[in-house]
């Protein structure tokens, strides 16, 4: 490191000095918080969704049945959404996530039917675990297209939708495969696909132990730098209301009851395969080279390449955790449905991106969360789960499902334009 | 003499049918800066980023302290020592600071995830230095001034003991005031021994910081000359006419003006 004392030491720029002053409150709440005032729109466009929905269906929106069931149905669209942000984030797009997760959903439950013997107990293990892999070779497939075939992802991915969806129908020449093996049912989150109310208590209050652990930790390696650091309230009110939400979960979870029966269900499995991708998922993306190098790539391509970053490598392996995780969407789908279709999936792509985009990934890449991917999955499935209960139309639903998509890009395009 | 820190012989590098780069040959030796001159268009930058590593060149040889280096990437080029600060600064406008300056060659943790808070330390040592007014670091760099982007681009630069430094055109968007801090920058790292290339188009800036100057014109070499030993019109001779100062005529200059 040459000497470089007092070099530069007089640049122009005092905005840096300054700038605390002319935050605006808003600016404020979010560096507190440590949330961006996108993710907190979108937190606010939720709850009002909920209140307004809760209030036009009579109160059955916000019961503990309505609630799980919205929590369940998530979690496939959360799943494959978490995977959309790295890929969008990239500057690229996956059209072929429905077609894909009905073709490794097909291969899944044909094998575990018609290929291993039905009741063996490494059968469905064996079935999730080679459809995983498939999930990862589908993606080498698509990255290797887009990344050394130079193919735009979007046709290459556009190619896949229709390929992937022709595959669903091969693997059994359109026939529908059931019944599947009764363990792997529990994974969809049928009527013993939760995990009962001492577990969910005893998960909830290590989650809210894990959450005030690494604040605390983090707040301790950054006051052993010296960094600047957020008072001490602020980082305490967020473990707060992370324990609140955490608790609140677990509560409404439990008060769910089995039926003809007063045992609580408690948080059901697929809502935990989905935590458990996010949490893989959100340390892929912020604790590892791999996740910097996505942020990277999408903020400026050419500087990515120019700091010695393998593109073309790091583009594959985005597409190969998008597979994977169409294979853990896959794998929910048939265990709920306990068969396997060759339709499943079908129209998914839309609201995954759909739930990226709303949860504040930007279309223009380089930006997008992996948390505010599944914000944006909630967001969708509680327009279509509140007009379910409303009695609206399928027609109805796409036409205002369509619009909402719409209207969060204009938010992001107009977001960004204020941003300048 | 010493031996050269960097030597490029006879550079060619071809984009479809244009011959960006004909044959050219530079060097450089420590603590030396040395001026790469020329019009746009005349192969200036596609001649660094062969020694940057942005593109393979199609014929000729790079050595590095004497040594044959094969450069094909930007971190074989950075193997060897050799950073750029790209007129573009290259930055993910995204990312904050630290994740800038660390780019491509993070600091891990022992559990092989990144070491953010070692690499934002580092991060606010180095800027510092170079800028005692710089407070946002953690902000994204799309959030900050042209000078702090600069800063932050010359702060990657210089962060890794860099031995040969390529500067392309590290003064193009700055103010007067910020170009003068560059220029003392590149006089305190010509004494640790820092080779520099520095690509300009502005002759001025060029004759107050180099020792040589090589003038390209399509794609080759004018010529090399010591900067005490021209004058700045027989320079613009080179850019303008392609003729060496001793085949320059009295008519020649004049037609310059």
């Amino acid at each position: 490191m040459p000497d470089l004392d007092k070099t530069m030491a007089s640049d122009a720029d005092t905005e840096a000095g300054q700038s605390p002053l002319r935050l605006s409150m808003m600016d404020q709440f979010s560096r507190l918080t440590g949330l961006d005032s996108r993710l907190l729109a979108m937190l606010g466009a939720l709850l009002v969704i909920w209140i307004v929905l809760n209030i036009m269906t009579n109160g059955i929106f916000l019961t503990p049945r309505n609630l799980y069931n919205l929590a369940v149905q998530s979690s496939v669209v959360g799943v494959m959404a978490t995977g959309m942000v790295l890929v969008i984030v990239a500057r690229h797009i996956d059209l072929s996530v429905g077609s894909v997760l009905g073709f490794l959903g097909m291969c899944i439950a044909f094998l575990q039917v018609e290929v291993f013997p039905l009741g063996a107990a490494w059968n469905w293990p064996l079935t999730i675990l080679l459809g995983i892999l498939l999930g990862a070779v589908v993606g080498v497939w698509q990255g290797a297209w887009i990344a050394l075939g130079g193919v735009p992802a979007f046709v290459v991915t556009l190619g896949g939708l229709l390929m992937f969806r022709g595959g669903a129908f091969l693997v059994t020449d359109g026939r529908t495969v059931a019944p599947l093996d009764p363990t792997y049912q529990l994974l969809g989150g049928g009527i013993d696909g939760s995990i009962g109310a001492t577990a969910s208590w005893t998960l909830g209050l290590l989650a809210v132990a894990a959450v005030a652990f690494f604040f605390l930790k983090a707040r301790a390696k950054r006051a052993r730098f010296g960094f600047p650091m957020k008072p001490l309230w602020a980082e305490l009110a967020m473990i707060a209301v992370w324990a609140a939400l955490i608790i609140g979960f677990v509560l409404v979870m439990n008060a769910y009851n089995k039926p003809r029966s007063d045992i609580p269900r408690g948080i059901p499995v697929p809502v935990l395969i989905m935590l458990a991708v996010v949490i893989v998922m959100t340390f892929l993306a912020r604790f590892t080279k791999f996740g910097r190098y996505v942020f990277a790539m999408g903020g400026n391509p050419e500087a990515a390449a120019l700091s010695g970053i393998n593109v073309k490598r790091t583009t594959i392996m985005i597409f190969v955790v998008m597979g994977m995780l169409c294979a853990i969407a896959a794998v929910i789908t048939t265990a709920r449905l306990n068969a396997g279709t060759n339709s499943m999936g079908t129209l998914a792509e839309l609201n995954v991106i759909a739930a990226a985009v709303i949860g504040g990934t930007s279309l223009a890449g380089g930006l997008g969360t992996i948390p505010g991917a599944i914000l944006g999955a909630v967001i969708m499935q509680s327009l279509d789960n509140g007009m379910v209960l409303l009695g609206v139309s399928s027609a109805m639903r796409q036409i205002v499902i369509g619009l909402v998509l719409v209207a969060a890009v204009w938010f992001d395009v107009v977001y960004n334009r204020n941003r300048r | 003499m010493a031996t050269p820190l960097v030597e490029m012989r006879n550079i060619s590098k071809r984009f479809g049918g244009v011959q960006a780069v004909d044959d050219v040959s530079v060097d450089l030796y420590p603590g030396e800066v040395v001026g790469l001159l020329g019009h746009n268009g005349a192969g200036k930058s596609t001649l660094i980023k062969t020694l940057a590593g942005a593109y393979p060149c199609d014929g000729g040889e790079i050595y590095v302290n004497g040594e044959r280096a094969i450069i094909e990437t930007p971190r074989d080029a950075r193997s060897f020592g050799i950073e750029t600060i790209y007129q573009t600064l290259a930055l993910a406008d995204n990312l904050d600071a630290p994740a800038n300056l660390f780019l491509g060659r993070e600091l891990m943790t022992a559990f092989g995830t990144l070491d953010d808070d070692a690499m934002e330390h580092e991060a606010r040592a180095v800027l510092h230095r170079l800028n005692p007014n710089f407070k946002n670091i953690k902000d994204p760099v799309k959030n900050m001034s042209g000078g702090q982007r600069q800063s932050v681009a010359i702060a990657r630069a210089i962060l890794f003991n860099a031995k040969i430094l390529i500067m392309d055109e590290p003064t193009a968007a700055l103010g007067p005031q910020e170009t003068a801090m560059v220029a003392e920058l590149i006089q305190q790292l010509k004494k640790e021994g820092i080779g520099i290339f520095l690509i300009s188009h502005d002759l001025h800036d060029v004759f107050d910081l180099s020792d040589r100057v090589s003038v390209m014109k399509n794609g080759r070499l004018v010529g090399t000359r010591q900067t005490s030993k021209v004058t700045k019109d027989e320079v613009l001779g080179m850019i303008i006419l392609g003729k060496l100062p001793e085949d320059e005529t009295a008519d020649d200059l004049a037609s310059l003006h």
